[in-house]
């Protein structure tokens, strides 16, 4: 065991390499190339086995990532915002094969108008793929989590790709310290990947899922899926008793930070709730009793433990680092869902917007928001779902706008 | 915790610097955050790099807001207000700035209320995209700054970051550096940890509500072109091509062709005339030129040389 400063994308290549991965599918985009550029030098060097191919595309890269996992090896993959999309197709595809590999995207906001800086609005695209999702806040999380991933989504009982996430620039480009394990320890854990009846072979064809099927076939297989990511709840804790028995870290489906006796709680995704943190403790001297919730598996929805702290709150500020246009912040959604369907009295949910195309938090906001959820709970009535938006931020959008207007006259273009 | 800013141009090693500090941090025993901030990234064009630093794990992320230290590899880039040199600074905030000009002149100049610093330029240099050895040089001056950090930590920091570059590389930055740690012994310790900002008492984020606006405005479009125009990127030049016209044959304007920003327009006598608002001082044209008539000279000299009021 070593500690070394490495940046997101440094510990997401060393996860990969401690995995021990037999092939990588690669295609650079901005912020995520430097973890293919890592690999690519060990290769080179002989410090790392496996072999390393570029597609033209990310839609022909997640296709050989789902094809070489159907012959049983183990394989890896990175990409990021646009490209995550250009790949969206093929991650359907490949998750219903139900070949095992692992992906790492780097977030980036999406396009139009386009950014280089994170927001959750690529990875949340893939909710629904069939992938698994596991999202990190640290360069050390980033790191433990890609081999966690393998042997989650390599288990018997689940079966399915999962996704590693991590912000760009705010993880992808900074460094921190991180903890390499030794390969031993890690091959020790991870064990041999056992394909049992994955083994497509290119010189003898098989067909795989391409049937058309009708409604009870499909429906059974589509719901098969979903049985398998619900049971991946299960196995991943498993998986993280064992991981913190082997290398001393813990990480539960869920995040709780400082939420013994919290009455209220902020809830988010990703990087930035380390920011949160950082609030709670300053909040926590100040005399609140506040917590955070992070979930780190986003499918599967770990339900059960969002439903035994929650309910015990009386209210929580759902942090939305994504926005789902015409309804509103997408995990404010899912914790509503959590909520209903019971007669136990539930915290109030108050949905905020912020973080979008990596627009900064700061601390004040946070202290904030738990003043609104505060007084949100005192008034028994939760305000319309609120932005993160200040004047400087409108000045700053006027002051482009004027340009535009300006140049639309000046050059003849339409008012 | 310990908030250190380092800002330059796109080619002075910034990130390096980051890289080179938060090393040195490391090595003494602290937690530390160390990251570039790239955007277009261009060589000359404004950049930065930060590191944090403290004794507990580090929750905070992201641009330093405020900065205990902010370090300036290049004098040019203060007034430039797109590089954001001064951001959040106040009078907590050590600035150091890497100048050939007195303290008094930049103390009057920007009328600042934290403690100012100089790092004397010792040589010269034609480019300064090309100032030798500035991002050790510049981490060698903070990692005496936050007094915090031995003579060793730094020079095992240079070997850890650069031993790549070759042992005789890694001796030309440890030299410069280690001449910076020591010039700046007097200053040891100035820069200082600053407090997470506290809840007891904390200033209203002065949210608005966004006001719903029609789509043709709030649709991202600008349905003209030309619209690079009112980016200046002759900000990033540190070389500046210079006609001279006694030479100039007018010919079929091959400098106009070959620049790839467009930055050189033909007027209607038939001359050539250089952009300096956009020139980027790629210097194409001054080895395209048939006649040699388009000579080099660094920026700074020039500004420096120009009368009083003349910008570019």
């Amino acid at each position: 065991m070593k500690r070394l400063l490495l940046t997101g994308n440094g510990a997401a290549a060393w996860g990969a390499r401690l995995a021990q991965v037999d092939y990588i599918p690669a295609f650079p985009i901005t912020p995520q190339t430097e973890i293919i550029e890592a690999i690519g030098q060990w290769i080179d060097n002989g410090e790392m086995a496996g072999r390393m191919v570029t597609l033209e595309s990310e839609h022909s890269m997640i296709t050989a990532a789902g094809a070489a996992a159907a012959t049983g090896v183990r394989v890896f993959s990175a990409t990021s915002s646009q490209g995550l999309l250009y790949g969206m197709e093929m991650l359907f595809t490949v998750a219903g094969w139900r070949a095992p590999f692992v992906l790492a995207n780097v977030s980036r906001g999406l396009s139009a108008p386009i950014t280089l800086e994170p927001d959750h609005n690529d990875i949340l695209a893939a909710r629904d793929s069939g992938f698994l999702q596991i999202h990190c806040s640290t360069c050390q999380e980033v790191l433990d989590s890609t081999i966690i991933a393998y042997k989650l989504g390599e288990d018997a009982g689940v079966r399915l790709p999962v996704i590693v996430n991590q912000d760009g620039f705010y993880l992808s480009f900074t460094r921190e310290p991180v903890e390499v394990p030794d390969q031993e320890q890690v091959a020790k854990f991870l064990g041999q990947f056992d394909p049992e009846n994955t083994r497509f072979r290119a010189s003898t064809p098989e067909s795989q899922a391409v049937a058309v099927l009708g409604g009870a076939p499909y429906s059974y297989f589509r719901y098969e899926s979903h049985l398998a990511a619900l049971n991946a709840i299960k196995v991943y804790d498993r998986i993280a008793d064992e991981y913190e028995q082997l290398f001393g870290r813990r990480y539960d489906a869920v995040e709780s930070y400082r939420c013994e006796d919290a009455e209220y709680l902020f809830v988010m995704l990703g990087s930035f709730a380390t920011k949160a943190k950082a609030a709670v403790d300053q909040l926590r001297e100040a005399g609140w009793r506040i917590g955070l919730l992070r979930p780190r598996l986003l499918r599967p929805f770990p339900e059960k433990l969002f439903q035994q702290t929650l309910t015990v709150t009386k209210g929580v500020a759902v942090i939305d680092q994504n926005i789902s246009m015409g309804k509103g912040g997408v995990l404010y959604t899912e914790l509503a869902s959590v909520l209903a369907g019971s007669t136990e009295p539930a915290p109030l949910l108050v949905s905020f917007i912020g973080g979008l195309g990596g627009r900064d938090i700061t601390p004040e906001e946070f202290y904030e928001m738990a003043e609104v959820t505060k007084k949100a709970v005192q008034e028994g009535q939760a305000p319309p779902p609120r932005l993160l938006y200040t004047e400087t931020d409108l000045r700053e959008t006027r002051k482009l706008q004027a340009i535009a207007q300006a140049e639309r006259s000046e050059l003849g273009g339409s008012e | 915790m310990f908030r250190i800013r380092f800002h330059g141009r796109g080619g002075q090693g910034m990130k390096t610097a980051s890289r080179i500090l938060g090393t040195a941090f490391f090595i003494e025993g602290y937690e530390i955050q160390d990251a570039p901030r790239y955007g277009a990234e261009r060589r000359g064009a404004p950049i930065f790099a930060y590191v944090r630093a403290a004794l507990e794990p580090i929750n905070e992320r992201g641009v330093i807001q405020h900065p205990d230290l902010v370090i300036v590899a290049d004098d040019t880039l203060v007034p430039a207000p797109a590089a954001g040199v001064l951001a959040g600074a106040d009078e907590h905030t050590v600035l150091l700035i890497n100048s050939h000009e007195e303290k008094e002149i930049w103390k009057e100049r920007l009328n600042l209320q934290g403690p100012m610093l100089i790092l004397p330029i010792l040589e010269e240099v034609e480019d300064r995209a090309e100032l030798p050895f500035i991002g050790a040089t510049c981490a060698g001056a903070a990692a005496r700054l936050v007094g915090v950090i031995s003579r060793p930590s730094l020079e095992q920091a240079i070997h850890d970051e650069l031993e790549h570059l070759g042992q005789a590389i890694v001796e030309k930055n440890l030299h410069k550096s280690l001449e910076a740690y020591d010039l700046m012994a007097e200053q040891s310790g100035s820069a200082t940890p600053s407090p997470v900002r506290s809840a007891q008492v904390w200033e209203n984020p002065g949210w608005i509500e966004l006001p719903f606006e029609d789509a043709c405005l709030s649709t991202p479009t600008i349905h003209a072109g030309a619209t690079s125009e009112m980016l200046k990127t002759g900000l990033w030049r540190t070389m500046r091509p210079v006609i001279d016209y006694e030479h100039c044959n007018r010919c079929w304007w091959i400098c106009s062709t070959f620049c790839p920003d467009g930055a050189i327009p033909v007027k209607e006598d038939g001359y050539p005339e250089i952009d300096y608002e956009h020139c980027k001082g790629c210097l194409i044209c001054v080895a395209q030129c048939p006649p040699h008539a388009i000579a080099a000279i660094p920026e700074h000299k020039f500004q420096e040389d120009a009368p009083e009021g003349e910008e570019s």
